[in-house]
């Protein structure tokens, strides 16, 4: 792993959170907090492809959408080559805006019914000034071409395209600016499994041909595993476990990780294995348990768990773990 | 906004509407499903029937609308026994020929609608963008004071902005226009907030897309199905407000040849010219009936969930 060590860090996260009060009651008073993201602390190297997993609302999304500002964190801060994002206005911003971009889950959402293909993919392009416009539609047909549509259908409306086609026209939107980091927020999710694989394998072609960086949030462990380099697991607002993915994938250490490793189907038949799996529900994230928020779902859970909140240890070259199994110093509170 | 959303239509309709291989867009969709519901058509037939006339009165009006003869005094329809083709549709009570006058009124009743649905339309969308694309207190200090407007039964409403602006028909549209605002901005603060929390809306956003982009090209356009019907509804109701006013004596007044304000005129003579009073009335609700029509007609046409 040294060599992604001394690889250039694109993006750093420090200590990131994303809290959401919930308000209620005829005078709209504060009675709750969502931390989405509390507290998480993550590098991106250049060239790299991350995978953020996690169950449905542990906050992998909003993290997601906090690194291009789309959502502004309640504290901490980010470094995207060097500079710190969060202090940037939405002038300061905008140049940035070409070298990060996002891909969204649902192919039907994420394009506006309303604008054709060459509209949708050219807007990046249009917003930054870029080129004539007969350079702009020379750009917008190639890149269709990129990502395997059919530049003649440049006219088309999002209606008449597949879930897969859509999900291209996303990827061409995102790649028009030729940005670095691109942050792929469930891109597959809402595919059938036969496209899923097509345009996974697009995502690392076009990796390859740009040299771009993914971040890659899925709740799908399979697919994470194909594409990675790197893998950090987040339970509940907090990263609980990060590390290279062939590490991970084949020693987990903490044991929400090896639960989710183990609750993958594996296709083989005659493989005849006690599955533990995992038991009860995601707590409501407007109250998390105390202590460890793992605590209450862990099989190995101590008695200090129900009190303490582990913190995120390193523990062997690159990786990092938050389980009081693997270290005994512990904060105090949460 | 309604001018540019048949602008665009229009305009689409031209390009694309007539071959089945072009790109089609959701307007050009709409509109394909809109041919095919008959209560739209029948609705916009009467429109255009009524729009014909407005247009054409000058032409279709067998007598100035405004010339009193005492020699014709209350003359029965023409199929009613002393009544004469000179006046087919009667007279009332200073000898002015009723068709001519309903001809002209159709004139006044769609000045009213456009004028008080333009009013309402332009200030309805501003504060409902603005409150539902930039929310918090702004938000708040608009919604509330619609709220406030919308207490208020809106006839009432109306009738005290004309009060206090004096009755003319020039100020009933402008009180029309006004209680009727916020209809229009609860509706686009909905489709707003709708349309933002959509993720091509954030992925505008990521591209670093201004305000106005957002609002303009993105939001916007995908809020007009729910104004589109708003917009068609409000037609209906504008008319009929202008005739209640009218018929109160704060809108037209006299001897403009508005339906209301006829109505009101017939009323006394109801038992012994019963024509004067039925055509006005027969007037406003064809009219209402054909916006109303139609706009139930476009809402089950560009209703999204009756779509794919």
């Amino acid at each position: 792993m040294g060599s992604v060590e001394s690889r250039q860090k694109l993006v750093v996260l420090k200590n990131v959170k994303k809290h959401y009060p919930v308000t209620g009651g005829l005078l709209r008073r504060q009675v709750g907090l969502v931390k989405a993201v509390d507290g998480v602390s993550l590098d991106i190297h250049k060239g790299e492809t991350v995978g953020l997993v996690g169950e449905s609302g542990c906050g992998k999304s909003t993290l997601g959408r906090v690194i291009l500002q789309l959502e502004k964190p309640t504290a901490g801060s980010i470094l995207f080559s060097g500079m710190d994002i969060i202090a940037l206005n939405r002038a300061q911003l905008r140049p940035l805006r070409r070298r990060m971009q996002i891909i969204f889950q649902d192919p039907y959402a994420s394009l506006n019914p309303r604008q054709t293909v060459g509209r949708i993919i050219g807007e990046g392009l249009v917003i930054h000034k870029v080129g004539t416009p007969a350079e702009r539609q020379e750009r917008v047909r190639h890149l269709m071409e990129v990502v395997g549509l059919r530049p003649e259908q440049i006219n088309r409306y999002p209606h008449e395209f597949s879930g897969g086609q859509r999900q291209r026209i996303g990827i061409a939107r995102a790649l028009a600016l030729q940005p670095e980091l691109i942050v792929c927020d469930e891109p597959v999710s809402a595919l059938d499994v036969s496209i899923q694989a097509q345009v996974i394998n697009l995502l690392m072609d076009l990796q390859e041909q740009f040299g771009l960086t993914y971040l890659f949030v899925s709740h799908d462990l399979s697919v994470v595993r194909h594409i990675s380099d790197r893998v950090a697991v987040m339970y509940l607002g907090r990263l609980v476990e990060s590390a290279a993915k062939k590490t991970l994938y084949e020693d987990p250490l903490h044991p929400y990780t090896q639960a989710l490793l183990e609750a993958v189907p594996f296709p083989d038949p005659d493989r005849k294995k006690a599955r533990k799996g995992l038991t009860g529900d995601l707590p409501s994230p407007l109250r998390p348990p105390e202590g460890c928020h793992f605590h209450p779902r862990c099989p190995k859970a101590m008695d200090m768990c129900r009190h303490l909140v582990p913190s995120l240890e390193p523990y062997g070259e690159g990786r990092f773990v938050r389980c009081f199994l693997y270290h005994d110093k512990a904060e105090n509170g949460s | 906004m309604s001018s540019q959303a048949s602008r665009s239509l229009l305009e689409l309709s031209a390009l694309y509407g007539t071959s089945g291989e072009k790109p089609q867009s959701p307007s050009v969709e709409a509109l394909r499903r809109l041919r095919k519901n008959r209560t739209a058509v029948a609705g916009l037939f009467i429109i255009v029937l009524f729009l014909l006339m407005a247009l054409f009165a000058p032409y279709l009006a067998p007598h100035n609308p405004l010339e009193q003869s005492l020699y014709a005094k209350l003359k029965p329809p023409v199929w009613q026994p002393g009544g004469s083709w000179a006046h087919v549709l009667g007279t009332d009570d200073f000898g002015r020929d009723l068709l001519s006058r309903l001809i002209y009124g159709a004139r006044i009743s769609m000045v009213v609608g456009v004028v008080s649905v333009s009013i309402a339309l332009f200030f309805g969308t501003l504060a409902g963008s603005v409150a539902g694309f930039y929310g918090g207190l702004l938000d708040n200090a608009i919604m509330r004071f619609m709220d406030l407007l919308l207490a208020f039964p809106s006839i009432l409403l109306a009738i005290v902005i004309v009060a206090f602006l004096g009755p003319s028909l020039q100020n009933a549209m402008i009180a029309i226009g006004v209680v009727s605002i916020p209809r229009y901005a609860r509706l686009v603060r909905g489709s707003v907030l709708e349309e933002y929390a959509k993720d091509y809306v954030q992925a505008a956003r990521a591209l670093g897309a201004s305000d106005g982009r957002l609002i303009f090209l993105h939001i916007l356009p995908n809020c007009l199905a729910p104004l589109i019907v708003q917009t068609t509804l409000g037609f209906a109701s504008a008319i009929l407000e202008a005739a209640a006013l009218s018929f109160l004596g704060l809108g037209a007044q006299p001897p403009t040849p508005e339906w209301g304000a006829m109505l009101a005129n017939g009323r006394a003579l109801i038992l012994r010219a019963w024509w004067a009073v039925t055509f006005p009335g027969l007037m406003i609700l064809f009219s209402v009936l054909g916006f109303n029509l139609m706009g139930d007609g476009l809402r089950d046409a560009l209703d999204p969930r009756l779509r794919e």
